[in-house]
């Protein structure tokens, strides 16, 4: 008998409808992508081009979203503008060919760099603890283990919104309001309950032969959690800290409401934005795309355990 | 080598020796003791941040208290519940979120489970293309909903014209977050934009954990494929897919990042979730009594589902 006639394993799905499944699952990638594309080009885009009717997707692309983003402009004349000694820079030539003068740099930098103190704060403090945490219900007998677990999880699903008001009041005495510790605290308090999870998962996989031999050999317990669990667990931990960073980069509601300039991060600043007459949708989406960049990265780099970090842990590969 | 040395050196090992055998006693804490060091911070942690003003604002639901006002909480008890559950507003409110959860949902569930499947098939470059199709899932609510008010422009946006052109309508003639009509739809077209992936990355998880030998049977017993299909592929993907429909369900139930910021509620308040209602109560009209009663009963729902999410998840473990 032929090979060709052989039953084909089920397991093994015909040409056809593998190619089928090709085109439907691609076409549904470019299409869900699209909007992020047109964000990217938005950012690249002059004034006019972005706001173009009907919308253009040739354009001829320059960086002034990026230039009014991370500047304060203000519209001269144009004779006083030829007045002044040339432009010193390549930025101020783009500002300069619209009319407009460099007053001095944006808030932009202030925003990001809060976004990236309390991202990182926050996801230090949070993995720290969560780790120790994680060790000890991995470990240890602890009395209602279940029931503690699960009180760290329901912390999670607490809705910002129905504890913001507790939180201003309370952060307004301690005056926490509006600083950025305030915010380290707030985001480590809702990532812990993720890290714990997750990091409770990644430990259990560790044998514990490993530790078991170590502390025959003479290791107290935290020697033995240091020099032979923690080595062990170094992916997990790093795969857990990439999901804490990644939602304080993105939080929202708690900035929001309990920042006012000092701590406010990228998320509650981007939407401010705003030219002359309305948002600056080129500037909005430069800043927007400087701000999803290192996500798309981190996506990449952490999707093998994606699917673990949205279940909480419970599902695995 | 005279004695003394020997002595001296000896002497000198001996009390050594007791102070590393002291210091083991000291330094090897006891199992117990580790384990409520390595737990206490957490929880005092999550006591402080989450359980104290949670408390609080129980309390708090029971007094007609502004927090823009220096007057003191006055007692008043259950009025503030009174008053959310026999509101016509609070009802819409909530009939425009449940709307918005069971579209959402259906959407994604559709869509996701036939993305699962279809990948299933594992043609050549698959994973690349589901990296790709996670991407939404993991960018911030509050800029999704932002730069989605630009895609949705009637004149200026992208969005009317991909409509425009495949449903062969003019791009102009209608507008997506200005109508009544439409703006619903808006909030749940890009949830489901950004949460379908979540399901599909959730369901194929599920649809590799069935082993082959099982279709082999079926194959044997010449089941056909849609019998294999209700009788196989979707019991065995059933704890999934309900694992992702709950953890969605509380997630857009709790919504308040993306519609704030694409709708914020509007127009009139066709958009308005409860989760923006309450940001309302709280934080414009400073009515912290009312809004804390309302926090209450979205988190004793959401509590609930919580409880329920996690027997699901136990029993996904189990497999």
């Amino acid at each position: 008998m032929s090979e060709a006639l052989a039953p084909r394993p089920f397991s093994e799905p015909s040409p056809l409808a593998r190619w089928l499944a090709a085109m439907v699952v691609v076409t549904y990638a470019v299409v869900s992508l699209l909007p992020l594309a047109w964000i990217g080009a938005t950012a690249f885009k002059s004034q006019s081009d972005a706001i173009a009717y009907p919308p253009k997707v040739f354009f001829t692309p320059t960086l002034e979203g990026f230039v009014d983003l991370f500047t304060v402009q203000t519209r001269q004349p144009h004779d006083f503008i030829a007045k002044l000694p040339p432009p010193s820079s390549w930025y101020e030539k783009i500002a300069r060919d619209r009319d407009m003068v460099i007053a001095g740099p944006s808030r932009v930098v202030e925003r990001f760099l809060n976004s990236l103190i309390i991202g990182f704060g926050s996801t230090i403090l949070a993995t720290f603890l969560g780790t120790l945490t994680a060790y000890a219900f991995s470990r240890f007998k602890v009395p209602f283990a279940d029931d503690l677990m699960f009180f760290i999880l329901s912390t999670r699903m607490m809705p910002p919104i129905a504890v913001a008001v507790p939180i201003y009041m309370m952060y307004r005495y301690l005056g926490l309001y509006d600083t950025r510790i305030g915010m380290i605290l707030l985001y480590t308090a809702v990532n812990v309950s993720l890290a714990v999870w997750l990091l409770k998962g990644f430990i259990d996989e560790i044998p514990r032969e490993y530790e078991e031999a170590a502390l025959i050999d003479g290791y107290t317990r935290l020697q033995a959690f240091r020099k032979v669990v923690l080595p062990q667990a170094v992916t997990g931990i790093a795969a857990t800290a990439i999901f804490c960073l990644i939602f304080s980069w993105n939080e929202y509601a708690f900035d929001l409401l309990l920042s006012n300039g000092q701590a406010q991060t990228m998320p509650p600043f981007i939407p401010f934005i705003i030219g002359e007459g309305g948002q600056n949708w080129p500037a909005v989406a430069a800043g927007t795309t400087l701000f999803l960049v290192p996500i798309v990265i981190f996506t990449i780099a952490l999707r093998k355990h994606l699917l673990r970090g949205i279940t909480f842990g419970a599902v695995r590969k | 080598m005279s004695g003394t040395e020997k002595i001296q050196a000896l002497a000198g090992r001996v009390p050594d020796q007791a102070v590393s055998d002291r210091q083991k006693r000291f330094v090897g804490l006891s199992d117990r003791f580790i384990a409520w060091l390595f737990i206490a911070p957490t929880m005092f942690l999550l006591l402080a941040i989450n359980i104290f003003p949670l408390i609080w604002a129980i309390r708090l639901s029971f007094t007609g208290f502004m927090a823009n006002l220096p007057n003191p909480a006055r007692f008043i008890g259950i009025d503030n519940y009174v008053d959310i559950l026999t509101d016509e507003d609070i009802w819409q409110h909530f009939q425009v979120t449940a709307h918005f959860v069971l579209w959402t949902i259906a959407l994604q569930v559709l869509i996701g489970f036939g993305l699962a499947l279809l990948i299933n098939q594992k043609f050549r470059g698959h994973s690349f293309w589901t990296t790709l199709i996670l991407l939404p899932m993991m960018l911030s609510p509050a800029v999704v909903g932002n730069f989605w008010t630009l895609l949705f422009q009637p004149q200026i946006g992208p969005f009317n014209y991909f409509i425009g052109f495949f449903a062969q309508v003019a791009p102009s003639s209608f507008t997506m977050i200005g109508s009544v009509d439409l703006a619903p739809w808006t909030i749940v077209i890009v949830n489901t934009w950004m949460w379908t992936p979540y399901v599909m990355l959730i369901c194929l998880a599920g649809l590799r954990s069935i082993p082959d030998y099982i279709y082999e049977a079926a194959e044997v017993d010449r089941a056909s494929a849609w019998r294999q299909f209700w009788t196989i592929t979707l019991p065995m993907v059933l704890p999934f897919l309900m694992l992702s429909v709950l953890f969605q369900a509380i997630q857009s139930f709790e919504m308040f990042d993306m519609v704030n910021l694409l709708t914020s509620g509007g127009p009139g308040s066709t958009t308005e979730l409860v989760s923006i209602t309450l940001k309302r109560a709280a934080f414009e009209k400073w009515e912290t009594g009312y809004a804390s009663a309302l926090a209450v009963i979205l988190f004793v729902t959401i509590f609930g589902a919580a409880n329920i999410y996690v027997k699901v998840l136990n029993k996904v473990k189990q497999q």
